[in-house]
């Protein structure tokens, strides 16, 4: 069996039998609480072995975690649901993964660089931490043309998610964070990790410390900002996972004077610019004044189905200043330098495959249909009558199931349909009585999915 | 490049401001006041937020060493445009990736433009065949099991990772000179204390002093507790290799304090006698250790970027809540897995072929070591390290490592690490690396012996 298969047989997703370990048997701490509505973690009684235990107190903010990570969660029940069900066909529209091969172009480029590795001419040793040039260039000229952005601005790094826990690091304990609500569940678990928040409120189910700012149906999913209190970094993203809302130039203009007012720091997450139909803003850089207040992260996850190759960056702005002066960038750079080693060089050239006008093409053809995807689920539960948000410019669609608990509609379409979805309330407290359904999947799938949704729900 | 005098305008304002802003750190009231501004040389008004400067951040006294390196060697090539510079500096790899490793990339790269050979996000602990051929390859006798094994992107980055987990409120203890990752990442959690200018040293880090006088092995008699020790055999910078009875004293000793060790094994297959080339060699060890490694130096992985870290089930918090399972989330969390591809190349290092084939160059760069270490001892220099490790450690006694560093890079061209970038207990010291092409390294002995002799 050649190599390549060995990987190719491998289970894409965290393995359940891993996740034993959340359940691994120990003493004197109480279990984080479920709010998974129902039971997963139960301490099993130990034998009476004296287990050796180091003095090292655990990271109480470690303690602060609710439960697992979301995704891993969904993958878990998914897991669980196969072998209850051996004869159904399974189909994720959970986890945001994507599905379709990537386009030659890309990959015949991370081939070449591979090769060029065992040649003396060809082979290069550490990058840059910052990224390679050609592809920061490309970066800019791509995205950011006419925006007054940089080359040295750009950060290249092996994802979105790995720079939000980098920029944490970065603004450290001290800072205090606003998301959305719902949001991409990373930004408020990094918060944790990094101290910046208080306990977990069950009746609220929200962290201490961290302003939710809500978006919801009634608000167009942007937040009254007159009612948020100031906080020194606003997550926010656009087009949003997991409610499909791009925000207008007027919105971002208004979040950009709302920032500028309060001296606060916009994260703004780009990861789905791509999808956007209308004309929308991209990047927050369109709006004018953004390059004092924000800096912008992105990936090549959704756009090139780069989500096991692993590629996306960050911009900085030299305008980003601390309230001392100090620029963001230069403390972003010790981070990057200090923290990170570079994304990897056959991944960077692929990147920048990715960005020739073959590349640019060709990824804009497979964005294309993933949302066609997208509005074949729409239209589904719209002819069912629900009330359906997203969709238009982001491959995720958000049904809104009122009164009922999200786990319980997730559960419900898993056990009777066999489609995996994501529950909103894995999101945020806002997130409660929604549904998100990712875009992403083969063709034959998707229209399979919405087949027995129909069933289900007609 | 940051334009110094800005830097020095916005010091000078830092402290106007600081006097008369003092703004307590968390107020989600804030009254929506205009921005103030920061006048700088050019009469242009510059806005800026409100946000702090994480102030970990602050005391951190230099760039990263490596970076700083490189600004002298771009600064060296300015100067002399047309000197043949030698870099023994930065522990870069040098030569190319053996074929079936290249090729196997390639591969998994083309596949992932086909139906069936597609993937998409990868367990973010790694691949399953992959966890699994590092544990029985690499830890072969010492019964590491796959679900141990957590696939990084590399050390640097698992480092961190491990600082993020363990948090602020955890004291450590490294070795003098140590690779300053370790240092520098426990400063930005904010673990470190401050930093003495007379001492050179941060406050809470406990520096176990590694010389020729204690055959580069800490007093343990001499160290105080710590809940984390930073360990690295062989060693970078000094390219010692501890025994095998060090290594059991150092388990006693951190099972004794019930500490913790971050065992830096990434230098193990340079280990060319018998001295152990992974902590879990040592009985108890699974209950006291974490081990980080990596493909870099191993496979030339610099720029490919593959690593993994070893948490073995047994090791617990004193509340008895297991690390791997806290480390696990960090991972689900802050992290996406390492690059399907970069794995795909680690799979095939680790088949029978792929091993040999990446030993042999491996077996290069020891060769390289061999030369240097070979002409610094003729000329009468005090050289250790290089037998177990891709670094010769020079000691200059009674000069200082930059003044060395500078002097060999004004007479020869050729780039080195000066030892107090890597802590106190290096001064005195300069590190070479012994990677390069064979030439190169020939042409560096000769250079040395031109100006030593």
């Amino acid at each position: 069996m050649s190599l390549t298969q060995n990987i190719s047989t491998s289970i894409s997703s965290s393995s359940s039998s891993f996740l034993a370990y959340s359940v691994f048997p120990y003493r004197d701490v109480s279990l984080p609480s479920k709010n998974f509505g129902t039971c997963r973690c139960v301490a099993i009684p130990q034998e009476e072995k004296t287990t050796y235990k180091t003095n090292v107190s655990r990271n109480a903010n470690m303690a602060k975690l609710q439960a697992g990570y979301l995704f891993p969660e969904i993958a878990r029940r998914r897991n669980a649901h196969l072998p209850k069900y051996p004869d159904s066909k399974v189909i994720s529209l959970g986890i945001g993964d994507t599905t379709e091969p990537i386009p030659e172009v890309i990959t015949s480029a991370m081939s070449k660089r591979s090769q060029a590795l065992s040649t003396l001419q060809g082979y290069s040793g550490y990058g840059a931490e910052q990224g390679e040039k050609p592809l920061r260039a490309a970066i800019v000229s791509t995205f950011y043309g006419g925006l007054g952005i940089d080359e040295d601005d750009i950060f290249v790094s092996d994802g979105a998610k790995c720079d939000i826990s980098r920029l944490q690091v970065l603004f450290g304990s001290e800072a205090t964070i606003a998301v959305q609500d719902p949001s991409y569940p990373a930004y408020v678990d990094s918060s944790v990790i990094m101290g910046q928040t208080g306990l977990y409120q069950k009746d609220a189910e929200k962290y201490g410390n961290i302003e939710y700012m809500r978006c919801n149906p009634e608000n167009g999913f942007f937040p009254d900002l007159s009612k948020v209190c100031r906080a020194d970094i606003i997550f926010f993203c656009s087009p949003n996972n997991p409610t499909g809302s791009a925000a207008t130039r007027e919105q971002l203009t208004q979040l950009v004077q709302f920032a500028k007012d309060n001296g606060s720091i916009i994260v703004y997450d780009s990861a789905y610019a791509m999808y956007i139909s209308d004309d929308k803003p991209r990047s927050i850089f369109e709006i004018p004044g953004a390059k004092e207040v924000a800096l912008e992260t992105a990936s090549f996850s959704k756009y090139a189905g780069f989500t096991g190759v692993r590629l996306g960056w960050t911009v900085v702005p030299k305008e980003l200043l601390f309230l001392d002066g100090f620029p963001v960038a230069k403390d972003f750079n010790r981070i990057v330098c200090t923290c990170f080693n570079g994304a990897s060089n056959v991944v960077q050239a692929g990147g920048l495959a990715c960005l020739s006008p073959e590349g640019r093409n060709a990824m804009q053809k497979v964005v294309g249909f993933y949302k066609e995807n997208a509005d074949i689920i729409m239209d589904t539960f719209n002819s069912l009558g629900f009330n359906v948000y997203g969709g238009r410019n982001a491959p995720y669609v958000w049904v809104h199931f009122p009164g009922r608990s999200s786990w319980d509609v997730f559960s419900e379409i898993l056990e009777k349909t066999h489609v995996v979805t994501t529950p909103g309330s894995g999101f945020g407290p806002g997130g409660e009585g929604f549904i998100r359904v990712s875009a992403f999947g083969h063709r034959d799938n998707v229209l399979e999915a919405c087949r027995r949704f129909k069933q289900l729900y007609k | 490049m940051w334009n110094l005098s800005l830097n020095k305008i916005c010091k000078l304002k830092m402290y106007n401001f600081s006097t008369c802003n003092a703004m307590p750190c968390r107020n989600f009231l804030w009254p929506m006041i205009p921005q103030a501004r920061l006048e700088i040389q050019k009469e242009r008004v510059v806005c800026h937020t409100r946000v702090q400067r994480n102030v970990n951040l602050e005391k951190l006294q230099n760039g990263y060493l490596f970076p700083e390196i490189s600004m002298h060697e771009l600064q060296h090539i300015r100067k002399y445009p047309d000197a043949k510079l030698i870099n023994l500096g930065i522990g870069d790899t040098t030569e190319p990736i053996p074929d079936i490793v290249a090729v196997s990339m390639a591969e998994y790269a083309h596949a992932l433009s086909t139906v069936e050979g597609y993937r998409g996000y990868g367990a973010e602990q790694g691949n399953k065949a992959l966890r699994k051929a590092i544990a029985e390859t690499l830890y072969k006798d010492v019964q590491v099991k796959d679900s141990e094994v957590f696939v990084s992107d590399g050390s640097q980055c698992d480092i961190t990772r491990l600082q993020l987990l363990l948090g602020s409120n955890v004291t450590m203890a490294v070795q003098d000179p140590s690779f300053p990752a370790y240092i520098d990442t426990s400063v930005i959690i904010g673990q470190a204390g401050d930093f003495e200018e007379k001492s050179g040293k941060f406050g809470n880090i406990e520096y176990m002093n590694c010389g020729p006088q204690n055959n580069f092995f800490p007093d343990l008699a001499k160290t105080r507790r710590t809940d984390i020790i930073f360990f690295c055999s062989p060693n970078n910078p000094t390219g010692q290799a501890a025994t095998r009875q060090q290594l059991e004293e150092l388990v006693k000793f951190a099972k004794e304090n019930g500490s913790i060790i971050i065992f830096d094994s990434a230098y193990a297959v340079y280990v060319t006698d018998d001295s152990p080339r992974s902590i879990f060699e040592i009985p108890g060890a699974k209950e006291v250790a974490i081990e980080v490694s990596s493909f870099s130096k191993f496979a030339g992985f610099t720029g490919v970027r593959l690593g993994w870290t070893v948490v073995p089930e047994e090791l617990c918090f004193s509340n008895g809540f297991p690390v791997i399972n806290d480390f696990n989330r960090i991972v689900c969390t802050c992290f996406n897995g390492a690059s399907n591809i970069s794995q795909a190349g680690g799979l095939a290092c680790l088949s029978s072929e792929g091993f040999m084939a990446v030993c042999s160059v491996v077996n290069y760069y020891k060769e390289n070591a061999k030369i240097l270490l070979e002409t610094l001892a003729s000329l009468g220099l005090k050289v250790y390290g290089g037998e177990n490790a891709p670094y010769v450690w020079v000691h200059f006694p009674g000069s200082k490592s930059w003044d060395v560093f500078d002097y060999i890079l004004e007479k020869t061209h050729i780039i080195t690490v000066p030892g107090s970038g890597f802590g106190p207990g290096g001064e005195e010291f300069l590190r070479m690396s012994t990677f390069g092409h064979r030439e190169t390294i020939l042409e560096a002995s000769k250079r040395l012996k031109n100006l030593f002799s």
